[in-house]
């Protein structure tokens, strides 16, 4: 009997020594944290000084992103599985979406294999720490590119693929045409996001009072404004936009023209692997480059025997563009190739066969009146 | 009426016959219209019910449209898991399903009326037309399994073992199953999604925070200090945090804290966070059922000469389990609805895909018809559980003596 007893409290003790030996090992985990960050940062220098020797980059770099990527055989990219348009889940259970594209484009460069990645949904607070910790290769999820994030958070944005602004919906009942006239209305805004922060930072500076109503989701801010009940509403334009196809009287409805802010989305990398950061950040440049050039998915392979040595150098006919990164030299035919340019890209998600209908505006290549403008690729 | 008497003498002579009670007619009469109060209530209930439900049915008949719960049903159910292997899923449900078969021809009574919701459910998925051809020919396969188990499950020697041993073996395989672990080729947790992760995340918090839960309260309820002081520490600190919290931790925070290069997948991350959230309930649950136990009891369990294990084993345990079957059935069932809170953190369970499919532009503005379906989904699951669980409770005798 006395045996009995005490294999009970054996048991019990056993499980009481697992709990602490749990617990200890989160805290002392929580001390090594910091000095884990050190020790990335040396490594990603290591592979900075690799990759800048003589352009001749070691992809087998113990603990670079692109190694590991290449061991995996795929590129984990993470997404918003919840933004008409940009990054959504489609009736197949097939992530699309305009992000989701800058993410098959990387995964074409380094495998020629679009489909070689796996879309990770993230929340909004999540998406920080799983770069931080290397949950994913490379965040796109309509991130905007401040300094906070470029720093505190140890992040490179690569180049912005979407320039979108801060806009407020009102009905053309209304008679409003620019902010001032909204004097005392009450706006709708969701909660929680940086949109309510620059609705009291403009309107302060204007000096106009007004009343915010905060929601929980767009659907019920939506709901709220098309019952009457908030004035008007404000989010990202292209969020607007996008609503505005689904209001029962999308033309009673106009979105004002000034921003309240700005909103350069783009990919975002963990620092500490410049290697990887410039695999990002080139391959979304061919994209606008190959616009540029007017090259296409459709005619790509007529420019393989172009003449112009821009474009024999960008397709990777010449030069060694691709090797200095790490990768293929055709890098940019594949991403063309499999994904297209950033005007197929656009007109495939948001573009005048969509229901958003949304215009180029901003994100028009430079040479059409835009400020899409890619570095040269030499 | 009897003919001496003329008619006038007998309106004289005789009271009116009470107001018949009897008929739809008299039964108004008695139970809505018997005051002028009453009356008044009827007729303003009856407006009120008229105009919702005029509201509602005109709602779901005409302005609704359910071609966003039809053509993304896959997603629904099974998130983004591959058609390619979606036979697994389909093994796994006929596993089920012939448990279930199996237990309804055992223990007929509750499991037999559950087995037949099941039945009904899978009909009814046979008859809509947006279920793929091949999706109907696994549900009539699944029909076919549960009549199967039913028929023969009394014939089977040792029939009681074996289905107890398949209901406990079961669990591994289906993660077995849906994984592939090597053996199919590996489908990785991050696409399970719909109700196939609601399902496991509630299923595993709730199996496994049971045990967990049993050892937490006797160890608060032990007279060892460190185990006692622990365990009352780990009870008060998770029941004073919300469970949201503790999925941010799992999310956010772990991560962070692992090693580099170590990684929780992120959805064992939130089962373990459900099943140690859920276990410091269920050991409050369990905990009330031995204080319900008198001290009688444990004196005649010593008395009989057993051991403390033994006497807790078989004396105390059965008698406080039994006590608290309603409190711990209400537990799994809020943790099954908990589960929702996931969604905020990036898993797409139910909710998940449910927003999720709403943001598909093909579908935008669609988010009531999506939100009602997937409220009646839970409605038909958590029914079933609380059901089940007053089966249980009128078998077991809880609450009489």
């Amino acid at each position: 009997m006395k045996k009995n007893k005490s294999s009970l409290s054996i048991l019990f003790a056993s499980l009481f020594l697992v709990f602490t030996l749990f617990m200890a090992g989160c805290t002392s985990d929580d001390d090594a944290s910091s000095d884990e960050s050190d020790s990335t940062e040396e490594s990603g220098s290591d592979v900075d000084t690799s990759s800048g020797d003589d352009g001749e980059a070691n992809p087998s770099d113990d603990g670079s992103t692109l190694s590991t990527i290449e061991d995996r055989g795929y590129v984990v990219v993470g997404g918003n599985g919840q933004l008409p348009g940009f990054g959504y889940v489609d009736s197949d259970g097939e992530n699309v979406g305009f992000d989701i594209d800058f993410g098959k484009a990387i995964a074409a460069a380094i495998f020629d294999d679009p489909e070689a990645i796996e879309v990770r949904p993230l929340s909004a607070q999540e998406r920080f720490t799983a770069l931080q910790t290397g949950e994913i290769d490379v965040l796109i999820r309509n991130t905007t590119w401040t300094t906070t994030r470029d720093t505190e958070l140890g992040t490179h944005f690569g180049p912005t693929t979407f320039y979108d602004g801060q806009g407020i919906m009102v009905t053309k009942e209304s008679g409003i045409n620019t902010l001032a006239e909204l004097e005392g209305a009450r706006i709708g805004v969701e909660t929680g996001t940086t949109t309510e922060l620059n609705l009291a930072d403009q309107f302060r500076k204007l000096g106009i009072t007004y009343e915010q109503v905060v929601f929980d989701d767009s659907d019920s801010l939506v709901e709220a404004y098309e019952s009457g009940s908030v004035d008007a509403w404000t989010t990202d334009k292209s969020g607007l936009v996008s609503r505005q196809a689904t209001l029962t009287e999308p033309e009673a409805h106009k979105i004002l023209d000034e921003a309240l802010s700005k909103e350069p989305l783009g990919p975002t990398v963990r620092q500490g692997d410049d290697q990887w950061f410039n695999i990002v950040k080139w391959v979304t440049f061919a994209t606008i480059e190959a616009e540029e050039l007017g090259i296409n998915s459709e005619n790509v392979d007529d420019f393989l025997d172009s003449e112009d040595p821009v474009v024999r150098r960008f397709l990777g006919d010449e030069g060694e563009l691709g090797d200095m990164m790490g990768i293929p030299n055709d890098f940019a035919y594949r991403v063309i190739k499999h994904v297209g340019n950033y005007g197929e890209i656009y007109n495939r998600h948001l573009g005048p066969d969509t229901v958003f209908n949304l215009g180029r505006d901003l994100n028009e290549n430079w040479t059409n009146g835009g400020i899409l403008y890619s570095p040269p690729f030499r | 009426m009897s003919s001496n008497l003329k008619p006038e003498q007998t309106a004289l002579q005789t009271l009116d016959p009470p107001k018949s009670t009897l008929g739809v007619y008299g039964w108004l009469r008695k139970n809505l219209f018997n005051s002028f109060f009453n009356t008044l209530l009827t007729i303003i209930s009856i407006l009120v019910i008229y105009y919702i439900l005029k509201g509602s049915i005109t709602w779901v008949f005409t302005t609704a449209q359910w071609a966003v719960i039809t053509e993304n049903y896959r997603l629904f159910m099974v998130g983004q898991y591959s058609s390619e292997q979606l036979w697994r899923v389909w093994t796994c449900l006929g596993l089920v399903s012939l448990l279930f078969g199996l237990s309804a021809g055992i223990w007929k009574g509750t499991i037999r009326n559950l087995s037949i919701v099941l039945i009904i459910l899978y009909l009814v998925h046979t008859l809509v037309p947006f279920v793929s051809s091949t999706g109907k020919m696994w549900i009539i396969i699944n029909i076919g399994i549960v009549i199967i188990g039913y028929l023969t499950g009394p014939k089977i020697p040792k029939n009681k073992a074996i289905t107890l041993v398949g209901w406990s073996l079961s669990f591994p395989l289906i993660i077995f199953l849906l994984n592939g672990f090597g053996v199919f080729p590996t489908v990785k947790t991050n696409i399970w999604g719909g109700l196939l992760l609601t399902l496991l995340i509630s299923i595993v918090a709730i199996l496994v925070s049971f045990p967990i839960g049993i050892l937490l309260a006797l160890g608060r309820t032990s007279k060892l200090p460190i185990i006692k002081y622990f365990c009352i520490l780990y009870i008060e600190i998770i029941r004073g945090i919300p469970l949201i919290t503790v999925f941010f931790m799992a999310q956010i925070m772990i991560p962070l804290f692992l090693p580099e290069g170590f990684e929780i997948n992120n959805v064992i991350r939130v089962m373990i966070g459900a099943t140690l959230f859920t276990a410091a309930y269920m050991a409050e649950n369990v905990r009330g059922g031995l204080q319900s136990i008198p001290q009688g009891q444990f004196e005649a369990a010593k008395a009989m000469g057993l051991n403390p294990v033994h006497s807790m084993a078989f004396i105390i345990m059965p008698q406080a389990l039994r006590a608290v079957i309603p409190a711990m059935v209400g537990q799994s069932i809020s943790m099954f609805k908990d589960t929702t809170l996931v969604a905020i953190v990036g898993l797409i369970d139910l909710l998940g895909i449910a927003q999720t499919v709403k943001s598909n532009p093909e579908f935008l503005g669609r988010h009531m018809e999506v939100y009602v379906f997937i409220a009646l989904v839970y409605w038909i699951i958590a029914y079933s559980m609380s059901y089940s669980s007053r089966r249980l409770e009128k078998s077991l005798g809880v609450g009489e003596r």
